[in-house]
């Protein structure tokens, strides 16, 4: 069990700044995710907390205590890396077992934990394979036991499931919720995906350009993004983004509707827009029009909406969700 | 792809193969063949080539004049020896150019400053207790020699890992003969000729460089993730090397520490003129059967033979692991 705290955290390498200055608490047992676009520092922040890079200025604090000069060994934290990394001339077994013969535990100890993580993931049968002779989602499977045996402080996931198919990607995305749900144990997970950041979450830490944006749970930042950046960047499809007169009527510089919270009308509304493109998903319909006053919208619709590209619709926001944004691009109260 | 030849064209190549293989192989076989033969077919006009008197008695002979297996097992020791620990030098150094490279150390500049100075007063103690009082003037010389090296090592110690990779291969490039004289004073006045830790020193010298540079290419093919992964597994720097990287590069280290012995088993230059008896290997061997009081074809055949005899058996074993050896990272 842990919490981790990060204070004043910045990296540069060399004259290039990756982490600006990170403050940030992640309590005992909470699921926090670090989301950001390719590029923001995620991965970074990451192998900060793990001891796997330096850091450049600022701590790191794992249950109060200050690791920043202590070494990934013995920070007893746990990690899942991107590639797996599995030890390929090491047995299933052998690669869940290497940490606690490194913690030099009794062999029966051994033995016993092993099997027992092996039965979490189902990977009883496979103990004697190497790791060439698994598939993708059971290699996933051993790096994720080789980190639980160890009973950690805290998990370090770093984009596990980029490297697994689509359909294989929301059932592992379950077992590790369910996972946490069962250990009870601090995860902190690195993802580009937003989707991934917003079902797996209790806290989400957005990043750009190696700042923290927003911190908050998946609705806050989902109902009250704090700026332009984690408007945009949280939330499928995008926000539509409003500068301009329209916005201006409403007081702000830009103004923000999620593509589901605008009415559709084929008779009268406020904007006036012609449909270019007509997503039918069966249970959503998304419409990407072009409007005279606003520019390209985008809409969702619940259900299936008898609409075809080049229709003339009226678009409505619904008043109570229409963000704000001022001229530095923060939230307007 | 396959591309259609003539049986001409293609009958054509084989036989210019094995005439080019047969011709690179012929002084061997010629000095195999030389060590059955008597003095006088030896050196006979025209050449015999096969049929010739066959005897063995250059064998006995050599074995009587001079003892082959002392040769021999210096040999053994020198080449194994040097190289293997020469590998437990050249595994941490390469890991740390592979996976550790310095960049911009400017925290730790002051911490291997002081390391420097302290290894260059080690430096300048052991060499005042080794040398004691046989020459006095060492007292000065050394610890001046010592300390002057200070701002070369910490020249070396703070540049980038790719400049002093550079350095190791620069030391490759000065013939030998250019450092005997400094080499072979430096010998003396520290009892190392003829002594198995002497020439075994400078064997090692020699191919350090070539083992760091070969195992560093190896080791670049290694994923830095499951390195990591051993961190986070709690693993320390050495159980990392030990369990992690050496048993995923054995492939690589194999064939460099193949081609480093057969490279120390041929070396003649130094060993010849740093041993005469106690530590002398093979080489040393052969070329005491040109000696002042004549050329004795046959028997230097068969000392020949007989020196390169066991390193063509290994190498003719392990051919396979060389070659892959020497190939491997090109495919994946």
């Amino acid at each position: 069990m842990g919490s981790i705290e990060l204070k004043g955290v910045r990296k540069s390498f060399g004259a290039v700044n990756i982490i600006n200055g990170v403050d940030l608490k992640i309590e005992d047992g909470e699921f926090a995710v670090f989301v950001g676009p390719s590029g923001c520092g995620k991965s970074t922040l990451l192998r900060l907390i793990a001891g796997l890079e330096d850091l450049t200025s600022g701590a790191v604090l794992i249950n109060g205590l200050d690791v920043s000069d202590v070494g990934p060994a013995q920070r007893g934290l746990a990690m899942v890396f991107q590639s797996y990394a599995l030890y390929p001339h090491m047995s299933v077994r052998n690669n869940i077992a290497f940490a606690l013969k490194m913690a030099k535990q009794p062999p029966a100890i051994i033995e016993q934990k092993v099997q027992k993580a092996a039965g979490i993931l189902n990977l009883s049968d496979y103990l004697d394979r190497k790791p060439r002779q698994l598939s993708g989602g059971q290699r996933q499977r051993v790096a994720i036991g080789r980190a639980i045996v160890r009973e950690p402080k805290a998990f370090l996931f770093d984009e596990p499931l980029s490297n697994l198919d689509a359909a294989l990607r929301v059932q592992m995305r379950v077992e590790i919720g369910e996972l946490h749900n069962a250990l009870k144990t601090t995860m902190i997970y690195v993802t580009h995906d937003q989707v991934e950041a917003m079902t797996m979450a209790n806290k989400i830490v957005v990043l750009d350009k190696g700042s923290v944006m927003q911190v908050g749970s998946p609705l806050e930042l989902y109902n009250r993004p704090n700026g332009l950046f984690v408007a945009g960047f949280i939330g499928s499809p995008k926000m539509n983004l409003i500068r301009g007169e329209v916005a201006a009527r409403r007081g702000a510089t830009t103004i923000g509707i999620r593509p589901e919270h605008a009415d559709i009308s084929t008779t009268a509304g406020e904007w006036q827009a012609s449909v270019r493109v007509a997503e039918h998903l069966g249970s959503d319909t998304f419409l990407h029009a072009e409007s005279d006053v606003v520019g390209p919208l985008t809409i969702r619709l619940a259900g299936e909406a008898p609409i075809a590209p080049g229709d003339r619709i009226f678009v409505t926001p619904r008043p109570a969700h229409v963000h704000r944004f001022g001229e530095d691009g923060r939230r307007m109260a | 792809m396959a591309r259609r030849q003539s049986m001409s064209r293609r009958l054509g190549v084989t036989a210019l193969a094995w005439a080019v293989g047969l011709l690179i192989f012929f002084p061997i076989l010629w000095t195999f063949l030389t060590s059955f033969k008597t003095e006088l077919d030896a050196f006979a006009y025209p050449p015999k080539f096969l049929f010739f008197h066959w005897t063995l008695e250059n064998y006995v002979e050599v074995q009587d004049r001079s003892n082959y297996l002392l040769f021999a097992y210096n040999s053994i020791v020198l080449s194994i020896g040097a190289n293997v620990i020469g590998l437990v030098i050249a595994v941490p150094a390469a890991w740390s150019m592979a996976f550790a490279p310095t960049v911009v150390p400017e925290r730790a500049l002051t911490r291997r400053l002081y390391i420097v100075i302290l290894a260059a007063i080690a430096v300048a103690a052991v060499l005042l207790w080794l040398v004691g009082d046989a020459r006095s003037d060492w007292r000065v010389y050394g610890p001046v020699a010592a300390v002057a090296t200070l701002p070369i090592i910490y020249w070396i110690m703070t540049r980038r890992t790719t400049d002093v990779m550079m350095w190791m291969l620069s030391t490759k490039m000065m013939p030998g003969v250019g450092v005997l004289v400094p080499i072979f004073l430096w010998f003396r006045d520290l009892h190392l000729l003829d002594s198995r830790f002497g020439i075994g020193l400078m064997l090692l010298l020699m191919n350090l460089p070539l083992l760091i540079w070969m195992l560093y290419t190896y080791f670049k093919e290694i994923p830095v993730d499951i390195l990591e992964a051993a961190r986070m597994d709690g693993a320390s720097l050495m159980n990392e090397i030990i369990h992690v990287l050496t048993p995923m590069a054995v492939p690589g280290i194999a064939s460099t520490m193949l081609l480093a012995v057969i490279l120390s088993w041929n070396e003649a230059f130094w060993t010849l003129n740093l041993t005469t008896h106690d530590a002398a290997p093979l080489t040393a061997f052969i070329a005491s059967y040109s000696a002042p009081e004549g050329l004795f074809w046959a028997k230097l055949s068969a000392a020949s033979t007989l020196a390169i005899a066991p390193i063509l058996v290994l190498g003719w074993f392990s051919q396979k692991q060389l070659v892959r050896g020497l190939t491997f990272g090109a495919v994946k």
